[in-house]
């Protein structure tokens, strides 16, 4: 009886855990620009994971397996947010992204103020590249 | 770190870094003893100590600027933390897979400042990282000397969206202070809540 | 449990196969990797079904790897983009 309630269970996460992969292939392929489909592409993931991992522990029922779930779950929480931060930098830096799609765009005010003193210092190109990674 | 501390350390341009002390690698070197002890699946005090040992060496070798933990933590608080950012996750993963399949290409977003209340790195980049994970924004760009988050965020049609993704940062903010800001920050967060009709986090 | 299993199967190829269409079509090489990146935590998302459903754990270590793996790969991609526009 209680096998069938945790088969079940295990069952309905495994399905919605890959759900979640499916939400990232189509928006992968549906959102209008790079900065959208970065959401589509990192994040449902994490719950997928977390998710699929949580069925293997309910399938398993072995408590020395918790700690490696728990591991490769932590490390998708760490790795995750940094790569999706880094991708979402360089598209913006290099301008992947199209602005009628944006409601508001409050950074471009900075960069462009940045970019004006950075040439009266410097005159122009001079020594972008430090000061872009200082921060 | 004080204030002074970080400003220099963002500000120098010779690349040279504070070191960490022993004792404040502390929490990093029972983690990744844990880590070891994880990935062999085995909890035994010999193979703990050999995990030690080897972290103890990788710490050595690869030096790591210092991060300075506030020395508060809250159980209570971080299960609340833990339960709310589950429930966001699910909730906010399910919106991304019906925007997805509904709303396509005529999905709009913005890009938006927020200033958080924390001068701490560690809280700032926790913020970032809970956000990010949270479906529906990531952190385009940030701003060190002034804690400053530049995010980008999925589904915003006007300006009364923009200041409602604003409110849930301050909020994820708020939560994670009381899980593990400093005694100042708390007093500060508590003041600011305890005055009514003052508007914070609006100025970019 | 043949159900589930036909059910991931499925959505999984599903899947796969549109981060593959992102991947020959994307304007950009920030695109590819992303779609690089999902595909390969789709590899793993299928590598955790596969577990789940044989019951073993012989896997688990490329569900760790494919995510460390992802890691680097498009935090080197995007470092590299960034540095060359600055140059």
């Amino acid at each position: 009886m209680l096998d069938t309630v945790i088969d079940i269970v295990a069952g309905t996460f495994m399905i919605v855990g890959c759900l979640m992969s499916l939400a990232a292939g189509i928006g992968m392929l549906r959102f209008p620009d790079l900065l959208s489909r970065l959401h589509a592409a990192t994040k449902p993931q994490v719950l997928g994971l977390f998710l699929l991992l949580a069925a293997l522990g309910l399938e398993l029922r072995s408590w020395a397996v918790l700690p490696v779930l728990l591991l490769a779950w932590l490390l998708q929480l760490l790795t995750a947010p940094v790569s999706a931060h880094m991708v979402g930098r360089a598209g913006y830096r290099t301008r992947h992204l199209k602005r009628e799609t944006l409601i508001a765009d409050e950074l471009a005010a900075v960069v462009e103020a940045a970019e004006q003193r950075e040439e009266a210092e410097h005159g122009r190109d001079g020594n972008r590249d430090r000061a872009d990674f200082i921060d | 770190m004080t204030k002074e501390q970080r400003l220099k350390d963002a500000t120098d341009e010779s690349g040279a870094r504070q070191r960490a002390t022993l004792r404040q690698e502390l929490p990093l070197l029972a983690g990744m003893m844990l880590v070891w002890g994880a990935l062999w699946q085995d909890f035994a005090i010999g193979n703990l100590v050999f995990g030690l040992l080897i972290s103890l060496v990788l710490v050595r070798v690869f030096r790591l600027p210092p991060v300075i933990l506030s020395g508060r933590f809250n159980v209570w608080r971080a299960a609340v933390f833990a339960g709310a950012f589950l429930r966001d996750v699910t909730l906010a993963s399910f919106e991304v897979l019906y925007l997805a399949v509904f709303r396509g290409p005529r999905t709009t977003s913005a890009i938006i400042t927020v200033q958080l209340r924390t001068e701490s790195d560690l809280l700032v980049t926790f913020v970032g990282h809970v956000l990010t994970l949270v479906p529906g924004s990531y952190v385009v760009e940030v701003d060190r000397r002034t804690s400053t988050l530049y995010l980008h965020v999925l589904n915003v049609n006007d300006e009364a969206g923009v200041e409602k993704a604003r409110a849930s940062v301050m909020m994820i903010e708020e939560r994670l202070i009381r899980m593990m800001g400093t005694k100042e920050e708390l007093a500060e967060l508590n003041a600011e809540k305890s005055a009514p009709g003052k508007e914070h986090g609006e100025t970019p | 449990m043949n159900i589930v299993l036909w059910i991931c199967g499925i959505t999984l190829s599903i899947a796969g196969a549109l981060a593959m269409i992102r991947l020959a079509k994307g304007p950009s090489i920030l695109e590819r990797v992303i779609a690089t990146d999902v595909l390969l935590l789709i590899v793993s998302a299928a590598l955790c079904v596969d577990m789940t459903i044989n019951k073993h754990t012989d896997n688990l270590i490329f569900v760790l790897l494919a995510c460390l793996v992802g890691f680097v790969g498009s935090v080197t991609v995007s470092r590299f983009v960034t540095d060359r526009r600055n140059a």
